[in-house]
């Protein structure tokens, strides 16, 4: 058990490192911006592992109940937040591959670049 | 045991985030990417993070995948090239992850109550919120209240990543124009589908009205203006969805929802400025009402309202803008 403590940021590390390739590897757009959320997701992944304690519940008071242990809420607010910060900006790129895929009429990054060069 | 469905949740993670990268069908990466976002919301969901796994899985799994097949019917649904330098991308990524790897062994074990981040704020937040904001979900209370100024940032941002998606797509390309419904009214959405047609409007009013009770419940269960907002906006996209896009703007017009993304917005801000008329400073809700408890407690809804506001307006505007652009 002691070697699996660090299980959570392994997968933070894989998951990061999976949307990382996808961003840097592939040429399809919209595959690229895929990965940003595969990547986005990850950073959520190590923020609410960090507020995690053990045997903790959610922090949410309840009647008559004095002696829980509350995780931490502060990552939670901040993840929570960035959450639908990040879906806005997805699609805000996702505007922008439709208007490129208009103009370039293709939406894989070495076909727009060569249109550009000629 | 909930260490072992954790791991296994984990794994499943790891295993869907491989299989998105690899298909070349972006139609399946998307769907895969909608499992996705529910893993991770089970996954939030363990980790004690009950709004944020609501969040998750109204957005993620949701409002995104959504998103994202309006984009693909506008683009392509296949991948057409094949990886260039591949292996030197893969040698980048293993070593960046090896160093990311190595870094994790610094940190405290999953779960340790003496980890850093465990001392610092957190546990004033924890003390202070039954006396000063009085409200049982301390999500809330920190959210709202007491980084009030955070949010009201995150706000805007939404709102300006709407404003963009609607220039973006607003942009008339040559023949390109507004998407026209078919004259005699069929192939239009799921309407000639009798099931998901039923089902999807049975569904649609438990859906809002789940979405006023996760609006108006934030203060007390897991909820708020965020998650609201996205539940509210999913009902919509998915009447959207079954009886075509017309009627669902006839329900709620174009218009209404950038009354919706201004008015939450400024609703926020006025707010704010409220608490500086009434002698306090910018978002300092005590000063509200006579008591400084009852004060917070208005504050918090009030500008929850207006979270949920915007986040209703910048996610359906943005669907209407890509549904009704033609395909080019």
């Amino acid at each position: 058990m002691e070697l699996l403590g660090l299980y959570h940021y392994w997968v933070f590390a894989i998951l990061l490192m999976i949307g990382f390739y996808a961003v840097v590897a592939k040429v399809n757009l919209v595959k690229k911006l895929i990965g940003l959320s595969l990547f986005q997701a990850a950073v959520f992944l190590l923020y609410i592992t960090m507020g995690k304690v053990s045997g903790g519940t959610a922090p949410i008071f309840q009647d008559g109940v004095t002696d829980a242990v509350f995780s931490n809420p502060l990552p939670q607010v901040l993840i929570l937040t960035a959450i639908v910060v990040g879906i806005s900006t997805t699609a805000l790129g996702l505007g922008i591959v439709v208007r490129i895929k208009e103009e370039y009429g293709t939406i894989e990054e070495h076909e727009i670049q060569e249109i550009d060069r000629r | 045991m909930t260490i072992i469905f954790g791991i296994f949740l984990l794994t499943l993670l790891v295993i869907t985030a491989v299989a998105v990268v690899r298909t070349a069908n972006l139609f399946v990466a998307v769907m895969l990417l909608g499992i996705f976002s529910l893993l991770i919301a089970a996954n939030f969901l363990l980790l004690d993070a009950a709004d944020v796994a609501l969040t998750e899985a109204a957005v993620g799994a949701g409002i995104s995948t959504v998103l994202f097949l309006g984009a693909l019917a506008l683009t392509s649904e296949r991948e057409r090239a094949a990886t260039p330098h591949r292996w030197l991308s893969l040698i980048v990524v293993v070593s960046a992850t090896l160093v990311v790897l190595y870094a994790t062994f610094d940190k405290p074990t999953f779960g340790d109550p003496e980890a850093p981040v465990q001392q610092h704020v957190a546990p004033w937040y924890l003390e202070k919120t039954p006396e000063y904001i009085d409200v049982p979900n301390v999500v809330t209370a920190v959210l709202a209240s007491f980084r009030g100024y955070d949010t009201l940032g995150e706000v805007f941002v939404v709102f300006t990543a709407g404003i963009g998606v609607l220039f973006l797509l607003s942009a008339q390309h040559g023949h390109a124009a507004r998407r026209r419904p078919d004259e005699d009214g069929s192939n239009i959405g799921l309407r000639d589908d009798l099931i998901p047609r039923v089902v999807g409007r049975l569904l649609v009013p438990f859906i809002l009205l789940f979405g006023l009770y996760v609006q108006f419940h934030g203060d007390y269960g897991p909820g708020g203006g965020f998650q609201a907002g996205a539940l509210v906006a999913a009902a919509f996209i998915l009447y959207a969805l079954v009886e075509g896009e017309d009627r669902t703007l006839e329900a709620l017009p174009f218009n209404a929802l950038l009354t919706l993304m201004v008015s939450g917005a400024l609703l926020y801000g006025l707010v704010g400025l409220a608490g500086i008329v009434f002698g306090g400073t910018f978002l300092d809700y005590s000063v509200l009402a006579d008591d400084p408890v009852a004060g917070q407690h208005l504050g918090i809804l009030l500008i929850e309202a207006g979270v949920g506001l915007t986040v209703t307006g910048v996610l359906l505007a943005i669907f209407h803008a890509f549904a009704a652009r033609d395909r080019f």
